[in-house]
Parts: C-alpha cells; sequence; structure tokens
C-alpha cells in the first residue's frame, strides 16, 4: 500500500491586520453594514495552512461627473446611472458591490474645478443613496487632493471612510484628516516593497493607527505591467506573514481604473483581428486582471463593469469555498 | 535537488587514491557539489554511487516535450514558487478540446482555427500549443478517424484523451509521430496505458481520483514500469481545491524533492465551470499557479488574447530592468506638426504616457530617454533625468527633422529643467506638461504649435 504525501506546510509567524471600513449609526457614521477585510494567517486561499477570516471584497467605482472619456464599453453598460453620482452608486450597491469607491475628478464635465462644497454635496449624495461604506479618491494632484478629502473628511465625519491616495510627497495632510474626523487612509506606492513599508512607517508616526491604513501597492493592468503588481504583491504578503508588521496592511487594487485605461478595453476598430469582439475582450481584460491580483492577496478589488463584479463575486465564493 | 559536498561524499570509495587530482575524496566531493568537476574523473565510483548522483541532479519537476518540429513545446522544469525568487521559465501549453462525437465540420473548423491563430505581442507572437481530442464516443474506430482527420489539418501536438488503451492505441497510429500526450492512466488501467505509451514512445498523464496519495501510488507504480515522462492530474476541479493541489504538488517537488510528484501538471477549467467567464477566470489561476498544461473547451479570440497576455506576462523574467528601449515612439500616425513630449523609459511610466496619448485619438510623438529603468520623480532625483539626458536624446535620435516645429514637452514634475534645456538646446522651445499621464489628453487638446 501506498504511503501517505506529506503536506508540506509553512509556519506563518505573521498575519493581516484586520481593517474595518464604514461604521454604522451605533458606531456614529450612517453605513448600514460595515466591511471588514484583512485577517489572513495564509498565502491567498490556502486553508490547509491558514486562517482567511474575510473574504476579499469588491468596490465599484462612482465619480463625482459623467466619465465622458470612459470606454465606450463601460458608457453603455452603465447609460444614464453614470450622469448622477447618487443614481450610479445605488446602482452599484444593487449589482452586488461591497464598497463604493468614489473617485472626485475635481472637474465637471466643462473642464471646470469643483468647489469643494460641490464635492461634500457629492459626497454626500452618494453616502445618503447607499448604505455601503464608501472610499473617496481625489483627483491625485496634491494640492487638489488636499483641498477636497480635508472638506470631505469634515462633511462625512465619523463614517470611516477610506481616502486616498497618501503618497509619500503628499500624506500628512489627508492623514491628518482622516484622523481628526474618524476615516481610514489608502498608502500608495509604486510597486515597491521598502516604499510601502516606509510610507506605513510615515503615517503610523502620526499616530494613526494601522488597523486604520489600507495598502495601494499600484496596480498594472493586464499587459500593462500586471506581473509587477503580481510579484510586489506576493512579496509584500510573505513578509507580512513572517513577522514585517510594517507590510501588514490589507491591499486594495484599483483594478477597473488600469484596466479600462488600455487600448484593447477602448478600441473596437484599427486593431488586429485577432483581438476579438471589444465587449467581450475587454471585460476579460477586466476579470483576469482582477483575478491574477486576487491569487497575489488582494484585499479589495475595485472594478469598473457591472459584468466583472458578478464573475468576481462568483470567483471570490468559490475561492474562499474550503 | 543537488546534493551537499558531504552527501557525495559518502557515496565516494574514501580510499584517497588521488587519482582524480585532488588529495582526498572529499575534496573532490566539495568540487562535486561545486559542479566544478564531472564524476567521471574519479575511476572508482561505483554504480549505485553513479546512479545515485545522476538522480540528485535531475530537475525537481521533470522537462517534457511534445510534438515535434517546429510546434514542438515543453513544461516543466521549472524551479522556483513564486516568480520574484528567479523566473518561471515553460509556459503553460494552452490547448482546446474536441470531441470525437463533434460533427466532422465543426471539429474541422476549431483544429483550423486554433492551428492558425497567432496574435503579436511586444514583439513576441503569442499562439496556442496543442488540441485535445476526446474519445466521447468510447469508440476506437471513431476516435482514430477523428485523429487522423485532426491531424490531416494541423501539425500542432495532440492531447489524446480516452479511458480505453485500445482506443489509444488505435488513435496514437494515426498520429503522424508527432509526440502526443497520452490522457490518462488510473487506477483501473494504468498497466494497458503504460504499455501503450512504452510501444509509442509518448508520454503519459496520470489521473488520481481520490487525491495525491493515490497520484503518487501511481506514478511510483509507471516510473517501476519504466515510463519517465509523466504529466500529473490531481484530480481537482474547483478553484480553491486545485489552488491547494496544484501548491502542494509544486512545493513537494521543489522544497521536498518529492520525486513521484516531480511532474508538470495537466489542468481542465472548463469541466466545472458553468460559463465561458469562469473558465477564463480558472484558466487565469492555472497560468499564475503551477499548470503545465491548459485544456480549454471554449476557443474565442477575445479571450485567448487576454489569456496568453496573462501567460506571457507571468512568465517574464522578473529580474529584467523595468524599462523599455529609449527612442522614438509613435501615437496616432503622427506628422511634423505634431506635438512632440518626452519621458523616461521606466516601464510603467512608459506604459502610462503611452496608453494616454494613444487613448487621447491625438497624433503625438514620445521621445522615451534612458534614464535607467527609473520613474520620472526618481530619476530626476538620482541625477538620471536632467537637461543634459533630454538634450541628448533630443539630439540622438534626430527627432527634429521629423518636425516643422521645435517645441518639447517634459513631465510637471520636472518644469525645473525648462531653463537649463532651453541653454543645452538653443532654438528650442520647452514646454511644461502636466504631472500626471493622466491629464495628458486633455493637455493635447489645447496644444499650439
Ligand atoms: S579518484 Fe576517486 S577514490 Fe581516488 S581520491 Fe579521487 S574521489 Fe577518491
Amino acid at each position: 500500500m501506498p504511503g501517505t504525501v506529506e503536506i508540506p506546510k509553512e509556519k506563518w509567524t505573521g498575519a493581516i491586520r484586520q481593517v474595518t471600513l464604514g461604521a454604522t449609526a451605533d458606531q456614529g457614521g450612517s453605513r448600514a453594514r460595515t466591511v471588514t477585510v484583512g485577517g489572513e494567517t495564509t498565502l491567498p486561499f490556502l486553508f490547509f495552512e491558514g486562517a482567511i477570516p474575510n473574504p476579499p471584497v469588491i468596490a465599484l467605482e462612482v465619480q463625482d461627473s459623467y466619465p465622458a472619456d470612459w470606454s465606450p464599453v463601460l458608457l453603455q453598460a452603465w447609460g444614464d446611472a453614470l450622469r448622477d453620482p447618487a443614481t450610479w452608486a445605488r446602482k452599484a450597491e444593487e449589482l452586488g458591490a461591497d464598497l463604493i469607491m468614489l473617485r472626485l475628478r475635481g472637474v465637471n464635465s466643462n473642464g471646470q474645478l469643483t468647489t469643494t462644497a460641490q464635492a461634500t454635496a457629492t459626497v454626500r449624495a452618494v453616502l445618503q443613496a447607499t448604505g455601503l461604506p464608501v472610499i473617496v479618491r481625489g483627483p491625485g494632484q496634491a494640492e487638489r487632493d488636499n483641498e477636497l478629502l480635508v472638506a470631505v473628511a469634515e462633511a462625512a465625519a465619523g463614517e470611516r471612510l477610506a481616502l486616498g491616495l497618501c503618497e509619500d510627497k503628499n500624506y500628512r495632510t489627508i492623514v491628518a484628516a482622516a484622523l481628526a474626523h474618524g476615516h481610514l487612509v489608502i498608502a500608495s506606492s509604486p510597486i515597491d516593497v521598502n516604499l510601502a513599508k516606509q510610507l506605513n512607517i510615515l503615517i503610523s508616526d502620526m499616530r494613526m493607527p494601522l488597523d486604520r491604513v489600507l495598502m495601494d501597492p499600484t496596480t498594472g493592468a493586464l499587459g500593462y505591467g500586471l506581473e509587477y503588481t503580481y510579484s510586489v504583491m506576493e512579496r509584500l504578503r510573505i513578509a507580512a506573514l513572517t513577522g514585517d508588521s510594517m507590510t501588514q496592511q490589507p491591499m486594495i487594487c484599483f483594478v477597473g481604473e488600469e484596466s479600462w485605461r488600455q487600448k484593447e478595453s477602448r478600441a473596437a476598430s484599427g486593431v488586429p483581428a485577432q483581438w476579438g469582439d471589444l465587449e467581450k475582450r475587454s471585460v476579460t481584460w477586466e476579470i483576469v486582471t482582477a483575478t491574477t491580483l486576487l491569487e497575489s492577496g488582494a484585499d479589495i478589488v475595485v472594478l469598473r463593469h457591472p459584468k466583472t463584479v458578478g464573475v468576481i463575486r462568483n470567483t471570490i465564493r468559490k475561492l474562499m469555498a474550503q | 535537488m543537488a546534493l551537499s559536498g558531504l552527501e557525495i561524499y559518502k557515496l565516494l570509495p574514501k580510499t584517497n587514491c588521488k587519482e582524480c587530482g585532488f588529495p582526498t575524496c572529499l575534496a573532490f566531493a566539495m568540487k562535486l557539489a561545486a559542479k566544478q568537476v564531472e564524476l567521471d574523473a574519479c575511476p572508482y565510483v561505483s554504480a549505485e554511487a553513479k546512479e545515485a548522483l545522476s538522480a540528485a541532479a535531475a530537475p525537481p519537476i521533470r522537462l517534457i516535450k511534445l510534438g515535434s518540429g517546429r510546434r514542438e513545446f515543453q513544461i516543466g522544469n521549472e524551479t522556483v514558487l513564486f516568480r520574484h525568487e528567479k523566473t518561471f521559465f515553460n509556459k503553460p501549453g494552452l490547448a482546446l478540446r474536441i470531441k470525437d462525437t463533434e460533427p466532422a465540420e465543426e471539429i474541422t473548423a476549431k483544429v483550423e482555427t486554433v492551428h492558425t491563430y497567432g496574435v503579436e505581442r511586444v514583439g513576441i507572437e503569442m499562439t496556442f500549443n496543442a488540441i485535445a481530442i476526446e474519445n466521447a464516443s468510447g469508440d476506437a474506430d471513431t476516435f482514430a478517424r477523428t485523429v487522423a482527420a485532426a491531424r490531416a489539418k494541423t501539425d500542432l501536438p495532440f492531447v489524446l484523451m480516452s479511458n480505453r488503451a485500445e482506443a489509444l492505441k488505435a488513435a496514437l497510429a494515426q498520429e503522424g509521430g508527432h509526440k502526443p500526450l497520452l490522457y490518462a492512466a488510473t487506477v483501473e488501467n494504468w498497466e494497458a496505458m503504460a504499455e501503450v505509451a512504452k510501444a509509442g514512445g509518448v508520454s503519459l498523464a496520470v489521473r488520481s481520483r481520490d487525491g495525491l496519495d493515490e497520484l503518487a501510488d501511481l506514478t511510483t507504480k509507471l516510473s517501476n514500469a519504466g515510463i519517465a515522462d509523466l504529466v500529473l492530474d490531481p484530480g481537482s476541479r474547483d478553484l480553491a481545491g486545485s489552488l491547494a493541489q496544484l501548491t502542494q504538488i509544486r512545493r513537494l517537488a521543489l522544497k521536498k524533492n518529492y520525486r513521484p510528484l516531480g511532474y508538470p501538471i495537466i489542468t481542465f477549467p472548463g469541466e466545472v465551470a458553468s460559463s465561458e467567464e469562469e473558465e477564463v477566470v480558472a484558466a487565469a489561476q492555472y497560468v499564475a499557479k503551477y499548470a503545465g498544461i491548459i485544456v480549454l473547451d471554449h476557443f474565442d479570440p477575445a479571450v485567448a488574447y487576454p489569456l496568453l497576455t496573462l501567460r506571457l506576462n507571468i512568465y517574464t523574467d522578473p529580474q529584467k530592468p523595468i524599462s523599455v528601449d529609449p527612442g522614438i515612439y509613435e501615437f496616432n500616425h503622427p506628422g511634423a506638426d505634431s506635438p512632440l513630449l518626452t519621458t523616461t523609459n521606466f516601464s510603467l511610466t512608459y506604459f502610462s504616457v503611452a496608453g494616454e496619448l494613444d487613448g487621447s485619438g491625438i497624433p503625438s510623438w514620445l521621445l522615451v530617454c534612458d534614464a535607467e529603468g527609473m520613474s520620472v520623480l526618481t530619476a530626476w532625483a538620482a541625477g538620471k533625468f536632467d537637461a543634459e539626458t533630454i538634450a541628448k536624446a533630443v539630439k540622438t535620435t534626430g527627432v527634429a527633422e521629423k518636425l516643422n516645429h521645435r517645441k518639447l514637452t517634459i513631465p510637471g514634475h520636472v518644469a525645473v529643467l525648462s531653463g537649463e534645456l532651453e541653454d543645452e538646446l538653443p532654438g528650442w522651445e520647452i514646454q511644461v506638461g502636466p504631472r500626471e499621464a493622466v491629464d495628458i489628453p486633455a493637455y493635447l487638446k489645447v496644444w499650439k504649435q
């Protein structure tokens, strides 16, 4: 009779921190429910050697003004919902999102800068439209991010929003605002283990508790740097499980944004016939990017297409089936 | 897994006769472990020692070659669990499965589609690698006829699938000597399968229905029966279960040098998928996590292209600097009046800038400077993306000859370079572009000569 194959198991000593987004009325916010990510004591979905107390979750992206520059595939899938952030957020919740990721682009469709009053009004409208916890990202320019996110932090005090992106050149103002008003922050670093650690240290030095910090390793889409993100995430996760405290933050990946920017997700004509049908190809591009990053440790994937949400939800359910 | 010097020493005669040219057997053993000498230098090694040493030197995951000629491909021989440790070498073969119960025209159409499909990315032609033909009819003649018909259309390697050894034998006769993979030996049929594989000199897949113990038991029996080229099907089909099994097999092979499971793995992402999307998700997992062959049940270019791209990404050498070639890149067919922008050769910087330039639909030129693969800010801070570097790139590429204007847009993050750059490039006007790539389309819209 055959012997029994002895399965080699890693003895990990570290764990990912658990981070809870959103606060209910009891907790000083207005969310219908909260979402907790992190807590893993093993590599992604390897239940035979550790625990995964919280499944990865899906955020759907909503923007503050009509995203005319989006791929025609997305514009068609969402239709008029894109014209109103509240309607958009409500639809995202119906589609099965766990979180809303509100991106404040800070300019309206005519190219005029939005005021802080307009930004906070948008955030309030989204918070009213959905009971889900909300992530709010600024336009991505330091001065504008600080201006808008400080106002948003104050207007939505106690909601446990996740605010971002904090980068090494610009994190103090956002972290201070999040600290003062009971929110979380997203620490973003450019595909580098040491830079990610360093930023977590800087943020923690400001006395931000680490159970209020998410980590964005910078997402490269399929065909556009995905492998770098994949490997840096594996390295961060291994470091975290080996006990390196400053790498133990749950990871968020902006999959939709990166995937849908690419030519493969936008171009119907003028591309090789071997690329196939645009709609199917572009949705597959997002599905494959999301799946690969879930396998390397993503705790939150931020998506754009309604169909991807269903597919990735199903994928997570199957990966979590022990 | 290689043996240590001490382990090798135990296998040597320990007579210190010096004929190998070393003062002691131990010294020779140390040189052997460091791969600086050949075992043959010692005339007195025993046959058992030779066998033990060559077995130890064999790769922990056996290299298997399928097919022949220009379509031959190889799998296995991987050395790491994570691609950042070294690199994943032999890309998993992608195959499409057809069944001998499908109408002949459909089979022919599918074979031709897969045979001719090829798509280029970053100068690399990406293709499928094999066709799997399943004996769904259960009839040996039908199977053999289908295989013959398919073979008439393609020189792609085949995976021949049947649980009956006679059917595989009949099909093998029609196969044309292209070294297919036979699928699969099981607890019930392994002896008959071993005979067919041995007679044909081809590789054999082994399927377990009861986990890794049964699988290891079967491969041991087959190996003892003289079949060296095996491919594993550990049995799981669900995402979580197969991730665990494939990870365990890879770890056993690499970390424990566990020979019975030191073979590449065949997977079937479509078998429990209830939609094409589910199949894609499973296939993506198998690309990243340790498959040697991935047999799909659907073929659509809109899905094949992303999967082939993922395979290319995951099997890229991670040690290579994250950079693109410096030089001039064109977007949307630029002319002499089109704007000229510059950035560094860090891949992700390049990809994000290129993505925006391309996506804008506006014709433009991009001058990619050699900043040693660093991003704009990092390179600027390190002195690798300064006025001198940019001026040199402008001059050596001769980009001016393509333009009838002398305007160069630099990234907003290095606006401070403008003055110095105008000194370095007399006659040029330096314009400051956006800091972030995402704002480039808006910038191009208002760019005037
Ligand atoms: S020739 Fe062989 S036996 Fe003689 S010293 Fe060298 S290793 Fe030892």
